[in-house]
């Protein structure tokens, strides 16, 4: 197991190594300057501005400079808002996406795993169908219609909830964390279907039957463990997803996370911020990816038992 | 010789009955699923109209009415109109052309990498085939959503490039299956009867390789592209897609979005086209999938 875990992390380097280098070259590579926007600057200032952010350096050495830098946590200063860090900017973000994130993921877990393992108890039933369809509905449309229709119907027709804010009127997270969990609930939904399937027929079942368990222990003790494996297994890409959906539902329902902070970057052109974030996010990514196979392979007998066998 | 010559033609004769008689299997599972064949009705449909819709379209792209404004469907605009006066039925074909463009040619694309990559990762074999699929695992660790908003950025907002970024993405689950079926079909006899008859490894792959490890391709062809479609209508609607004067489906719902309050009909009809088209590609492929037997797309 320890093994697996070295090597999955010893896997990561490499790929963090290539995000940052490739995010630091493309950055650079865009055309025109983060100053040449700027009304008139004279021409002394402008060599000012870049020395100070050292873009009159060669690029090898911005790039080592950088490196170094990142080795320290240092993610440098923001291009367009002079006097505030990179890092200060994610430090405040972060905890609103952390938190928006979280909540759709809750939502995303507890709809979907009861709507699959409801749906896999009584396959082809409407027990199955209802749940099923629902979840089609789920992936086929997109956060960025379903958003705006739910403000529309709850927060503008029905006047039920608020439209936009995060944490300054009492309920203004729930249109949110509903918008970003929906599409992650039809995906666990089909997951947890599938795998519980698959494990009902297995012969432990059958077994646990036989001694006369009664239904919901045969469920809960025996084929949950097995049969959410997949979703357990999902939560890494989700986790990637959830952060490119946060770009989306912070910007429609102005929250100011740091999905909404990403878009404006990509807009503003703030290089030192797109790098900045583009490598925090990636880094993540890669981490949240890591965490969710170790603990997909932690869940599974039969692999674990491959892997801390010591068997090449 | 001759011995050989006739064994050899009544395999291949054995393997066109089996191949024709599979695909006709699984046209008569397919016909049965009644949402499969409603989404490929559904989807033909919105080709067609795409297709056509310079000839369908009861108004020109460009025709504005100031005077209207926006206003609700009614006889002459049977979606309503938006603030400019633009007729939103015209403008929802013609964002159609350009979402189902985006999602049909990034997904040829991812296609063509993906298959070629696969299949001679998998032919190959050995050192080459550990080096290649090695690549494509450290690119899939890769946030790609992350990394096609920062192109777009970088380099300006170009439809081709948006196709490029797409089908770059999705061309790995692609070369992945591709490369698992060459892999298994190699050890199959037929195909090593045609290399102990000396055909080239490029046809091979073509005659015998490609015909067999075509229901999965099928199958992950029709999923990729309802999920490169929603990636375009991601990035159109944060405005890093597709750019006016050119219009999609995505782009329609962001401007929707922003008038819903007054004019709601101008976010739910692009909304409904969209989520129709992904709702055929979906059952289509989920039909296919069952039709053609092909377990556990997904990887």
């Amino acid at each position: 197991m320890l093994r697996f875990i070295i090597s999955r992390l010893l896997q990561a380097i490499p790929v963090i190594f290539i995000v940052i280098t490739a995010t630091f070259f493309l950055v650079r590579a865009a055309p025109g300057g983060p100053f040449d926007a700027e009304k008139v600057v004279l021409p002394e200032v402008k060599r000012a501005l870049e020395a100070q952010y050292k873009l009159d350096l060669p690029l090898y050495e911005q790039y080592f400079a950088y490196l170094t830098d990142l080795a320290q946590g240092e993610l440098g200063p923001s291009f367009k808002y002079p006097g505030r860090s990179v890092n200060e900017i994610l430090f405040s973000g972060l905890p609103v996406t952390a938190e928006l994130g979280f909540y759709a993921l809750l939502i995303a877990l507890i709809i979907g795993v009861t709507a699959g393992v409801l749906a896999s108890l009584k396959p082809n039933t409407r027990q199955d169908y209802i749940p099923m369809s629902l979840a089609m509905i789920g992936i086929c449309m997109p956060s960025f219609l379903l958003g705006p229709l739910l403000v529309l119907v709850f927060g503008i027709y029905l006047e039920w909830l608020p439209i936009s804010g995060w944490g300054s009127i009492p309920g203004d997270k729930i249109l949110p964390s509903i918008t970003l969990g929906a599409a992650y609930a039809a995906y666990v939904a089909r997951l947890s279907r599938a795998g519980m399937l698959e494990i009902l027929s297995q012969d432990y079942i059958r077994t646990a039957r036989a001694k006369g368990l009664p239904e919901w222990q045969v469920v809960s003790k025996h084929a949950l463990r097995g049969g959410l494996i997949p979703v357990i297994a999902f939560l890494g890409p989700a986790f990637a997803g959830l952060l490119a959906g946060s770009f989306v539902v912070e910007t429609i329902f102005q929250i100011p996370g740091l999905g909404r902070f990403y878009v404006q970057a990509a807009f503003n052109r703030d290089y030192t911020m797109i790098l900045g974030t583009t490598v925090f996010l990636s880094t993540l990514i890669v981490l949240f990816n890591l965490i969710s196979d170790v603990a997909a392979a932690w869940l599974n007998p039969r692999l674990r038992s491959q892997l801390s066998g010591g068997g090449k | 010789m001759t011995t050989l010559q006739s064994s050899e033609s009544a395999d291949l004769l054995e393997n066109a009955e089996m191949g024709a008689s599979l695909w006709r299997d699984a046209w008569q599972r397919l016909r049965k699923n009644k949402m499969a064949v409603g989404g490929g009705i559904t989807l033909l449909l919105f080709i067609v109209i795409a297709l056509l819709t310079p000839w369908l379209a009861p108004y020109s792209y460009e025709a504005q009415n100031l005077d209207l404004g926006a206003s609700p469907p009614s006889a002459a605009h049977w979606l309503g109109t938006d603030v400019f006066g633009r007729d939103v039925l015209t403008q929802v074909m013609y964002g159609g052309r350009v979402s189902l463009a985006v999602g049909f040619i990034a997904t040829a694309v991812a296609l063509l990498i993906g298959v070629t990559w696969g299949a001679i990762a998998g032919y190959v074999g050995g050192r080459v085939d550990a080096v290649m699929m090695r690549i494509v695992d450290i690119l899939y660790a890769l946030p790609f959503m992350i990394f096609i908003v920062l192109l777009m950025v970088v380099f300006g907002r170009n439809v081709l490039l948006l196709f490029l970024a797409i089908g770059a993405v999705e061309w790995l689950t692609m070369a992945r299956i591709m490369r698992s079926q060459v892999q298994s079909l190699r050890q199959q006899e037929f195909v090593e009867a045609a290399i102990s008859l000396g055909l080239s490894p490029a046809a091979i792959i073509r005659r015998h390789v490609i015909p067999n490890a075509l229901g999965p391709i099928i199958v992950y062809t029709t999923l990729t592209i309802p999920s490169v479609m929603l990636l375009e209508a991601f990035l159109s609607f944060l405005g890093l897609g597709i750019q006016p004067p050119q219009t999609s489906w995505g782009l329609l719902i962001s401007y929707g979005a922003e008038t819903m309050e007054e004019y709601p009909w101008l976010l739910i009809f692009p909304g409904l086209a969209l989520t129709t088209t992904l709702f055929s590609l979906n059952f289509l492929g989920d039909g296919l999938r069952d039709a053609l037997d092909v377990r556990g797309s997904k990887d």
